[in-house]
């Protein structure tokens, strides 16, 4: 679903980074690995749009992405997207639903209070809804950005760093809720992570 | 969710911050209001009671005191004149009509006015029971005046001498009421009105009247008495110009020829608005640098408090908001702040008013009501619009070019 052909990036005027051509299939997990500093990060922007001016081209679903103006990239994104940082970036100022909601909102696409039921309910939080970011635990902010992140049903999750910051079994569990989601919501999930814990939960392995 | 909502939510996550802007920016707003509203019902005050009298003649002393004394009613005489130099001001070739005015008893702190029809006819006043007075010692009074003392038609009362409560009564010669006047929403609201020979009967220590005038020899203002009659004294005659050249010619003449002072109650008024309008600019200059500041505290606020977002900036943006959005929802931010500022403001401008009506019983008098609006209000919210975007400006073009690569990558 992920194509990239002779993807290179320059940061400032020197140092550039080429990356090896991708081909990342619909359904299948993948890891993407690597130091820090070696390009995971600007990798993962580069494939989610979230970062232009490369040369190559990055085909997703069939789009050619490095064609696309830079508001047709915003559309592209909120339709196919869902993305999860190391930290959360939850809005504070709004409650979980209200969090939801805003994807399909700054996505422009209908907005389904049932639907941020149903993905609350899969991640076990569906009680937190009207509560505040603030009152949230670090773990049950770490769900709803998750939740945010697969709301629209996206055919792409990309997480950078998701777990680097977590005790052993909290990344485990945060692991196997994101393989879940993304399987129960039909998308594939690429993480650019250092973290070798996560080699024992998915075998697809891209190396920087 | 919605843009607007997103922005109401951010207002409230700082609510003090928010509070205190909103504060500050309708405390100017308010003082225009006030100084908008008060300026211009008293300039619709000034412009109704001078209407229809171009000249005020009276005794020589201060203009602006025989303007407030005989238009306003609310300072004392310069002094009296004599009836016989007004009968012959009267029937001048350049006047058309001459109304008298006696002034010097009041009752309870409204005062009475002995003067003619002509009078209440200058002020269209109508009749809300009863008559105008026809003879001596009866009276019609103004609306204001039969509600505050709660006189009836028939009531009998002693007035006072002099324009304060603290005049000696004259006994001798209570007052009837014979009428009562609909409301006319100026001076003769407050007014007491009678004939001019009615204010001189209780004034009278010669009490005998001699001679029946005849028409041949009677005063042509009061008809009651004898145009011989030296003794004889009005507070001021009320007159209009037969022309637009006795606009030029008779002040000049009344106040060179005669013992008398003449003053034109339009150009008083701008005199004294002049003296006052100092006061007002330095408050609206006041009005402006709270506004000033107010602006400057928004710009600051949002300033900050876009900093403090970036990273809820780069997130909208990577879940597909556009550049433009993200503007856009901080301009509507900065209009919100200012938009309710400059309603609370308004508001608090027509409160304060209400207040110093419900407080201070001579606002009555001077006619100010906190229930009128301006089209000029409608201006002031278009201006808080615009200080809005003003304020946003700055804020609104960092969060447009948010970059999202470089905040969500920590750099």
């Amino acid at each position: 679903m992920i194509r990239t052909h002779a993807l290179t990036y320059t940061y400032g005027s020197e140092r550039k980074i080429s990356f090896h051509d991708l081909a990342l299939d619909k359904g299948s997990p993948c890891l993407l690995l690597g130091e820090s500093g070696s390009g995971k990060t600007t990798l993962l922007h580069l494939l989610g749009g979230l970062l232009k001016n490369q040369q190559g081209t990055i085909e997703v679903n069939g789009t050619v992405i490095t064609n696309l103006s830079e508001s047709e990239l915003d559309r592209f994104r909120g339709k196919h997207y869902g993305f999860i940082f190391q930290r959360n970036h939850l809005l504070a100022a709004l409650t979980v639903e209200q969090n939801l909601l805003l994807a399909p909102y700054l996505a422009g696409i209908a907005q389904d209070k049932n639907r941020v039921e149903e993905v609350l309910a899969q991640l076990g939080i569906a009680d937190q809804k009207k509560k505040r970011i603030q009152e949230l635990s670090l773990g049950q902010a770490q769900r709803v950005a998750i939740a945010r992140a697969v709301l629209n049903k996206p055919s792409v999750i990309l997480a950078d760093e998701p777990t680097s910051a977590l005790d052993d079994s909290n990344c485990d569990r945060v692991c196997n809720l994101l393989l879940s989601v993304a399987a129960q919501n039909g998308a594939s999930l690429l993480i650019a992570t250092h973290d070798q814990r996560l080699k024992s939960k998915i075998h697809n392995l891209i190396q920087l | 969710m919605n843009l607007f909502k997103l922005v109401v939510a951010y207002l409230k996550a700082r609510p003090l911050n928010t509070l205190l802007n909103i504060l500050l920016l309708s405390l100017g707003i308010a003082m225009i209001t006030l100084l908008l509203v008060v300026n211009n019902q008293v300039q619709e005050k000034i412009a109704d009671n001078t209407k229809g009298i171009d000249l005020v003649v009276g005794a020589k002393g201060s203009p602006l005191q025989l303007i407030l004394c005989n238009v306003f009613h609310i300072d004392f005489p310069t002094g009296n004149i004599k009836l016989q130099d007004a009968d012959k001001l009267a029937q001048h070739r350049l006047v058309k009509s001459a109304i008298p005015m006696a002034l010097g008893d009041s009752y309870r702190n409204y005062r009475i006015i002995g003067t003619t029809h002509a009078y209440a006819t200058l002020y269209h006043a109508e009749l809300a029971s009863g008559m105008l007075w026809n003879t001596d010692m009866e009276v019609t009074l103004g609306a204001n005046v039969a509600e505050q003392l709660g006189l009836k038609l028939g009531d009998k009362f002693v007035s006072a001498h002099g324009l304060s409560e603290a005049g000696h009564a004259h006994e001798a010669h209570p007052f009837i009421v014979k009428g009562i006047l609909q409301p006319t929403f100026n001076v003769l609201d407050n007014l007491i009105l009678t004939n001019v020979s009615s204010i001189w009967l209780v004034h009278a220590h010669d009490a005998e009247d001699t001679a029946k005038p005849d028409s041949v020899t009677a005063s042509v203002l009061v008809p009651t008495v004898l145009a011989s009659d030296s003794t004889r004294e009005l507070t001021s005659l009320l007159i209009k110009y037969r022309n637009p050249i006795a606009a030029i010619q008779l002040p000049r003449y009344i106040n060179s020829q005669t013992s008398m002072q003449a003053a034109s109650p339009s150009f008083e008024a701008a005199r004294l608005f002049s003296i006052l309008g100092v006061g007002i600019e330095a408050l609206t200059g006041f009005a402006y640098v709270l506004i000033f500041i107010s602006a400057l505290s928004i710009f600051l606020a949002l300033y900050n408090s876009l900093k403090e977002r970036r990273y809820d900036l780069a997130i909208m943006r990577s879940m597909g908001a556009s550049r433009s959005k993200l503007l856009w929802a901080t301009q509507v931010e900065g209009i919100t702040l200012t938009l309710c500022g400059s309603l609370v403001g308004i508001l608090l401008g027509h409160g304060a008013i209400y207040l110093f009506t419900m407080l201070v019983a001579e606002s009555a008098t001077a006619g100010v009501s906190a229930l009128v609006f301006y089209e000029q209000e409608l201006f002031l919210l278009a201006g808080s619009l615009v200080l809005g975007i003003i304020c946003s400006v700055i804020p609104s073009w960092q969060a447009y070019r948010t970059d999202i690569h470089n905040v969500l990558a920590g750099n």
